[in-house]
């Protein structure tokens, strides 16, 4: 039996969560194939899914399915999951996967779980996942028994990396029908980001520390020395320093970064709820006693305005001596 | 206007959790369970929308056992017509889903309302599960909503900004922070709410093929490494890249 991997595109291109996805599949102990649908404008980019991991890639073309509509896209891949004989089906728990697959659970009538951040297992012929539940404050672990099991995986919780090669990309025939088409994607309205919070590697967010929107600066010098998305804390975000769209916590967006940097953030649960699960955490307070640095792994104590200049110069010349 | 605001009761956003029954279950004694965050947008929302369009009814549903309804009761108070709640646990997003498609089938929906995710198991999953069981439409994350004839225009969030969403009605929704503020009951609202229809329903018979297993607490982490400024910057600084590159290796 094969696990069957839909890659996430947008713009005409896939994303980085596309491989995410694959490399998770790769886990589960049986042949990938990956699926794309829409328009891929570099087809060498699905060949090359192949080195990653899959063994067969497919594209699903179809003119009407180059606009997003998650009815539709779900309609396509229960259908390509069933022809292709595939029982296990992952996402990506992005805004594109992540509201696919409820939609292809309920038709293939599979066990599902949703934004899981951990690796899976099989023990005794059944699927064992877990997540991270009540806001990070626990990790649930579920098995999943259908005869199909849909899987959508966190942004950022697997590494891709390359081990096979390129394979041929093979079109599939498959289409969906009108009524799949109710809801539609009609524009995108870009942030200013340079980089998309929820994908970031890297995050450096401020908050209430920063005592006005017009000390950010100094967030986004740090955040552009690492190539790292700036986030904000409700609090920043509620005063109006910054959009919703950087806010992280609850309400906002939750995060799974390789390094977190917290500054003048003092770590309310709410906050917290949005980024316990980065790898590492970063604080910058002037407060010892803030709950941030309960969950920090490393830290300055001290004042950001004095702290976070020092530091955005110094990993200047830090990057320009390994470079 | 037919509408429907989902409603999940959730432990309080400060709640310690622990478990009981081998961390098969959440231990409710002592937490104080709350209407979650995202359904207050919801609500906020759908009242400003059936104000809009007289004739309107806004109907509350829960899938809870009856310490839910103090919550329910906070749903009506704040400006829901009526009620209803369905008499079970709410196993998980694929229970609760056909626990809800089953009675709004029977009570017709024009625009159903979902949170963005509910914060005890953080699915966000439940509105997309029970538009696919009614075959409507569904938007996720969804920060404003205008609905004019049988069509809505939503934004929704998405990586690196929003997207415009077009729908028909009937359609479900998972509503996110700015589709609505949420509103603080006054008192009339919680004397009026007192008299509000509130029905109990029996649950239909569900199977799913998710299991929850066990849960479990984090591991507690050490004591991290925090450098003090104080003195000399500079040499705080210092310290900390030397242990982000040398020991966590994140630069």
């Amino acid at each position: 039996m094969s696990v069957l991997v839909y890659l996430d595109s947008a713009n005409g291109a896939l994303k980085k969560t596309a491989y995410e996805a694959v490399a998770y599949a790769t886990h589960l102990g049986e042949e990938v194939i990956a699926l794309a649908i829409g328009n891929i404008e570099d087809k060498q980019s699905l060949a090359d899914i192949g080195k990653y991991g899959a063994k067969k890639v497919y594209h699903i073309s179809d003119e009407k399915l180059k606009t997003f509509a998650n009815a539709a896209y779900a309609s396509v891949i229960a259908q390509a999951a069933k022809e292709l004989n595939c029982k296990t089906i992952v996402f990506s728990a992005s805004s594109i996967g992540g509201v696919i697959a409820p939609r292809v659970a309920v038709k293939l009538n599979a066990g599902l779980l949703s934004d899981t951040n951990v690796l899976p297992k099989t023990e005794n012929g059944q699927l064992i996942v877990s997540k991270t539940v009540f806001s990070g404050k626990a990790n649930a672990t579920f098995s999943l028994n259908g005869e199909y099991n849909v899987i959508s995986v966190r942004p950022n919780t697997v590494k891709p990396s390359e081990t096979g090669s390129s394979v041929e990309v093979e079109s599939l025939n498959i289409s969906a029908e009108e009524t799949d088409f109710r809801a539609i994607a009609e524009a995108i309205l870009k942030t200013s980001d340079k980089i998309s919070l929820t994908e970031a590697d890297i995050i450096v967010s401020g908050g209430r520390g920063m005592k006005g929107p017009e000390n950010f600066y100094l967030i986004e010098n740090l955040a552009e020395v690492l190539g790292a998305a700036v986030g904000a804390s409700r609090a920043a975000v509620d005063a109006g320093w910054r959009p919703h769209s950087q806010q992280v916590g609850q309400t906002g967006k939750t995060v799974s970064p390789t390094m977190y940097i917290a500054v003048g953030i003092s770590g309310a649960i709410q906050h917290l709820a949005g980024m316990g699960t980065s790898k590492v955490i970063v604080a910058i307070n002037k407060d010892p006693e803030a709950p941030i640095f309960k969950v920090a792994d490393y830290g300055i104590i001290g004042d950001a305005f004095e702290v976070v200049p020092a530091l955005t110069e110094a990993l200047k010349a830090y990057k320009q001596k390994i470079s | 206007m037919k509408i429907i605001v989902c409603v999940s009761c959730v432990p309080d956003t400060t709640t310690k959790p622990t478990f009981i029954e081998n961390n098969s279950k959440l231990n409710e004694q002592g937490v104080q369970f709350i209407v979650n965050p995202y359904d207050e947008y919801s609500l906020a929302r759908a009242v400003a929308l059936r104000d809009a369009n007289p004739g309107s009814k806004i109907t509350v549903i829960t899938v809870g056992e009856a310490n839910t309804e103090q919550n329910i009761r906070k749903a009506l108070a704040v400006g829901a017509d009526e009620a209803i709640r369905i008499n079970a646990k709410p196993v998980n997003g694929q229970y609760v889903a056909k626990q809800i498609a089953h009675v709004v089938k029977e009570i017709g929906f024009d625009v159903i309302f979902t949170g963005k995710e509910s914060i005890d198991y953080n699915g966000g999953i439940t509105g997309n599960l029970l538009a696919e069981e009614l075959n409507i439409p569904y938007t996720h994350s969804v920060t404003s909503l205008e609905i004019s004839g049988n069509e809505a225009k939503m934004e929704r969030e998405i990586e690196g900004g929003k997207e415009v969403v077009k729908s028909a009605l009937p359609m479900a929704l998972g509503s996110q922070k700015g589709i609505g503020e949420p509103i603080i009951p006054n008192m009339m609202g919680i004397a009026k709410a007192r008299t509000k229809p509130l029905t109990v329903k029996e649950p239909v018979a569900v199977e799913t093929s998710t299991q929850l297993v066990t849960h479990e607490l984090p591991k507690p982490k050490g004591a991290g490494k925090f450098f003090k400024a104080e003195g000399n910057v500079q040499d705080a600084v210092n310290q900390l890249i030397e242990a982000l590159s040398k020991e966590a290796k994140t630069i």
